[in-house]
């Protein structure tokens, strides 16, 4: 029985999280159908094999080049039909996410998001969810015979299993009422590392003392190859945009590596941070709640750490 | 106009989470309710709406009795009337079953809920209720703004926004800077004490979800200190230590 996976692209490449996603249904057993809507780059699509699918279902109407959840809802759904596939596996998302949600509904499957582990299956079929915005975590049966499941990063290993995977067109019916949401433009910074996927993350708070001194911070992250990040505060205030702002009411990140700097660790900021591998805190003040979360600490002021850690990670590439 | 908000009885924020019999149930002890921050949000905008341009705004929770002071603080924040399903919101179907059931009799013309809830993050309830009632469902809607039958949104995206159009009826997950969070004056607590709150028993709906058990994360070692005038140590810490560079 096949799994189906959705794959997302963003400026032409496979996302991480999808490739992870190949990865982790390959892993539950396969075989796997991979499938990838609106435009993509063929190469991109093929090189899904490498992680596991076998075949590749390219549905690539023009309409579906905007993210719009019904549509791509409706081509999941006839796509696991067609497949006679009962498990669907995509990357939570803002676009995976409700679209798991809407195909779930639809399928009368058992749903379940924020997924971090493989399957057990030896009493039932019973996955790993975090919760409580990651400071816990459930085990769920998904006992429906249909299954949704969307993965939150770093869910699977991405191992290299196979070569290149065989694209197939896939075209299905889009009728208008499918695109009563009209996006009329969008905004997204570019050419950047964007935070959700961000392997190292470097965020400032409230001690950076205001926006203009970040660019000392966008440096530290550019030698990393980091995103950027804030706490709340700082986007409330303006100083940095919202998509930036990290926490329980904003990103949550689950990068290798979090630096943090003037942050002070309130409960709410922790909230979005602790699934990070390593936690880095640079902060001012020694009792400041933060170090209690890290890893790693220094009791000093950002203005004289930032620059001299960025000159040692040059020094030390 | 007929707005319809879903909100959730969570943790506060700062609660530390812990779990009893045998990690199979959330421990309550000591632990203050509040009403899900960005359901507070998605309030916020219908008080919002309500003080403009008129409406009505209807409070709904599936929750057993305990949820009632969080509806009732909704109430005092503004909402004209509430209904409690009287039901343990057990996982994200049924509870999207019971919203759908009430939204389609209702005739709302705005269903606002939060992006997601704070205890199971889903973020999946709207989309389903979307999908329930054949509407279209956005989220996060970090803005929205009514124009006769049409709405203008503004959607959070990875890294940055969408500005969409769509009709109404619709659903949408808010989160901030939606609206600023209201909280309740005197006038607006004495009001909430009678207004009307009904409770109703839910339908049924099977989902295949069950939640078997709980596990907290292992706790954090002890945070190793550098010397500020040391930073150089703290990148070979991170490169051969921690193995992240
Ligand atoms: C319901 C709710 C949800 C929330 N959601 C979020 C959220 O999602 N994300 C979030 O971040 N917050 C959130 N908050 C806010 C949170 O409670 C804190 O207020 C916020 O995180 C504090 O931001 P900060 O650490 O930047 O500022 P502050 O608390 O002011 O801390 C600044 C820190 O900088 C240090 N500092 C000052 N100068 C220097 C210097 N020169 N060098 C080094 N260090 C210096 C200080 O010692 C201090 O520790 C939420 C609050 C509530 C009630
Ligand atoms: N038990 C509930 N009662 C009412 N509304 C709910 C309930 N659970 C979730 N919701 C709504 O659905 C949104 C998304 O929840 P979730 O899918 O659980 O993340 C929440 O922000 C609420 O607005």
């Amino acid at each position: 029985m096949p799994i189906l996976v959705f794959v997302e692209s963003a400026e032409g490449k496979i996302k991480k999280t999808s490739l992870e996603a190949v990865a982790y249904a390959h892993a539950m057993g396969g075989p796997v159908t991979a499938i990838a809507l609106g435009a993509a780059e063929k190469s991109e699509l093929e090189n899904l094999g490498k992680y596991g699918a076998q075949k590749v279902l390219h549905a690539s109407d023009e309409k579906l080049n905007q993210g719009i959840i019904q549509a791509y809802a409706e081509v999941l759904v006839k796509a696991l039909q067609d497949e006679n596939a009962d498990v669907l596996v995509l990357a939570n998302s803002s676009l995976g996410t409700p679209v798991a949600a809407r195909v779930a509904a639809r399928t009368g499957a058992s749903l379940a998001t924020n997924v971090v582990s493989l399957p057990e299956t030896a009493s039932g079929f019973v996955v790993k969810k975090s919760i409580y915005t990651g400071k816990a975590f459930s085990f769920v049966e998904l006992s429906n015979k249909k299954k949704v499941i969307a993965l939150k990063k770093n869910a699977a290993e991405l191992k290299e299993v196979g070569g290149a995977a065989q694209v197939t067109p896939y075209t299905v019916q889009l009728p208008d009422a499918l695109f009563a949401v009209k996006i009329l433009s969008s905004e997204k910074a570019t050419g950047e590392v964007l935070l959700p996927e961000a392997n190292i993350v470097v965020s400032g708070g409230r001690g950076m003392k205001g926006p203009e001194h970040w660019g000392m911070l966008e440096g530290l992250a550019k030698t990393l190859h980091a995103a950027t990040g804030c706490s709340k505060p700082v986007s409330d205030m303006g100083w940095r945009p919202h998509h930036e702002h990290v926490g329980q009411t904003g990103v949550k990140v689950a990068p290798q590596l979090y630096i943090a700097v003037g942050i002070s660790g309130a409960i709410q900021h922790l909230a979005g941070v602790n699934s990070s591998k390593c936690i880095v805190v640079i902060n001012k003040d020694a009792e400041a709640p933060f170090f209690k979360a890290a890893d790693y600490g220094i009791v000093g002021d950002a203005f004289e750490i930032i620059p001299k850690l960025t000159e040692a990670i040059k020094a030390a590439k | 106009m007929k707005i319809l908000v879903c909100i959730t009885h969570v943790p506060d924020t700062t609660s530390k989470i812990n779990f009893k019999d045998n990690n199979t149930r959330f421990d309550t002890t000591g632990v203050q309710f509040i009403i899900g921050p960005y359901d507070d949000y998605a309030l916020a905008r219908a008080i919002e709406i309500k003080e403009a341009s008129g409406a009505t705004v209807t409070v709904l929770n599936v929750g057993p009795a305990d949820t009632e002071p969080t509806i009732r603080k909704a109430l005092a924040i503004g909402a004209d009337d509430a209904i409690r399903v009287n039901a343990e919101p057990t996982d994200s179907f049924f509870v999207a079953s019971q919203i759908a059931e009430h939204a389609k009799a209702g005739g709302f013309d705005l269903i606002l809920m939060g992006r997601e809830s704070i205890d199971y993050n889903s973020g999946v309830v709207h989309s389903i209720v979307g999908e329930m009632l054949g509407i279209p469902s956005v989220s996060p809607v970090m803005k929205l703004d009514l124009d006769g039958t049409k709405a203008k949104l503004a959607r959070e995206i990875e890294g940055g926004k969408e500005y969409l159009e769509v009709n109404l009826p619709f659903v949408a997950g808010c989160q901030e800077p939606i609206a600023e969070w209201k909280i309740p004056n005197m006038r607006g607590i004495m009001s909430a004490r009678t207004k009307p709150l009904k409770v109703v028993e839910p339908k049924t709906a099977e989902s295949g979800v069950k939640t078997q058990k709980f596990e907290l994360p292992p706790p954090k070692g002890a945070v190793k200190m550098i010397p500020a005038d040391n930073v150089p140590e703290l990148v070979n810490l991170l490169k051969n230590e921690a193995r992240v560079l």
